[in-house]
């Protein structure tokens, strides 16, 4: 039934979109995972049906995977191990005067 | 219409006198036509299921297959109710026979291609959410209340198998040629979801269908605009194929019927 239609879907007419799901008003979208879609209205679909199928979210964002730029892997430690022994830099060491109630 | 607040909602639940009697006669058929068209079309997507072309159409294909099975449920469910008989709704999906089947021969027809079952879909679609636009003001409370529900899952459809048929009309020459072999083959099966008769007449008189003019207007104009875009000939309908909602049905009804029915036909009762 399929087995033609699959060979006429080549990557270059169907590339890849990153999806970002707001599960909630007030919440920021998450990146939730990928899909192959013609444009990015189709792309929106794509994720509408992949995605929230069990009411997982309010709104969705597509962006072209080419678009964006990641930090190399190669880099990896000189990126973020130096943070590491910077524990000071997480506000832990504050005491919070119990009026100011939760931050 | 009858609208929300009219006091002839709810009349066709009234089983009590000789009127409302009729009008329940006509609510029984109009609801195996609607549940009919719904539980049909939606198996014939559900067999896309492991076969889409791509794995997010995998997973949009079964989605609209189970809006419409949902609608079904419904149907057979509230049917069984006014039909008193003891009747479930898995009776009237998988116990009756072909000629006792009321849905519009289009939604029987096999899957075709990628897009052939787009484009069913799109017609289908374009047919029903004018129609269940209109049911959100009908003067029975069940039917309104479901409106509600399918008028949103139909917009949807719209727009997905919409957007296809416009990518595929106007795509490579390859999914064009596809397209308007969808297009021909399906053509002659499009009337029928305009045709009326005594039944149709009266449950649009009782405010339990919407004005077939209405519907047929937003019909033409959502597949105009799409149509355009597709690059696709304006349709015309013209005679055509129909016997569906006598329960005439083609041959290819059998085979799906044969699969579809199987569990229950060998295993009465059989539940999971």
């Amino acid at each position: 039934m399929s087995d033609d239609t699959r060979t006429l879907v080549p990557q270059d007419l169907m590339p890849l979109w990153e999806v970002f799901i707001r599960p909630r008003t007030g919440l920021a979208h998450s990146h939730v995972g990928s899909v192959h879609a013609s444009d990015e209205v189709m792309a929106v679909q794509a994720a509408r049906d992949v995605y929230t199928r069990r009411g997982e979210g309010v709104s969705i964002w597509v962006v072209p995977s080419a678009s964006i730029t990641a930090s190399d892997p190669d880099q990896r430690d000189e990126n973020f191990d130096p943070s590491a022994s910077k524990i000071y830099r997480h506000p832990s060491f504050y005491d919070i005067p119990d009026d100011v109630g939760h931050m | 219409m009858a609208g929300r607040d009219d006091p002839a909602r709810d009349l066709a639940r009234d089983l009590d006198g000789d009127i409302a009697d009729d009008l329940a006669d006509d609510l029984l058929a109009l609801l195996l036509r609607i549940g009919d068209d719904h539980l049909i079309l939606g198996h014939r997507l559900s067999e896309w299921c492991g076969h889409a072309p791509m794995l997010e159409e995998d997973l949009a294909l079964p989605n609209m297959a189970l809006d419409l099975i949902g609608t079904a449920r419904m149907c057979y469910g509230y049917a069984a109710e006014i039909e008193g008989g003891g009747r479930s709704e898995d009776d009237y999906a998988f116990l009756r026979d072909g000629t006792d089947f009321r849905h519009m021969l289009m939604v029987e027809r096999p899957n075709g291609d990628f897009a052939h079952t787009m484009l069913r879909q799109f017609l289908f679609a374009a047919w029903m959410h004018p129609l269940w636009d209109g049911l959100t003001g009908a003067s029975d409370a069940r039917l309104a209340d479901h409106a509600g529900k399918a008028v949103k899952e139909m917009a949807y459809h719209v727009r997905h198998s919409g957007e296809w048929v416009i990518r595929l009309g106007d795509g490579t020459a390859e999914s064009a040629r596809r397209m308007r072999a969808a297009l021909d083959d399906l053509g002659p099966y499009i009337g029928e979801m305009f045709e009326s008769d005594e039944t149709s007449a009266r449950l649009v008189v009782a405010g339990l269908l919407p004005d077939p003019a209405t519907v047929r207007a937003a019909f033409d104009s959502t597949v105009a605009r799409t149509f355009t875009m597709a690059q696709l000939p304006p349709l015309e309908i013209g005679a055509g194929i129909s016997g569906g909602r006598a329960g005439r049905h083609g041959e290819v009804l059998g085979h799906l019927l044969a699969e579809m029915q199987f569990l229950q036909r060998a295993y009465p009762g059989q539940t999971w």
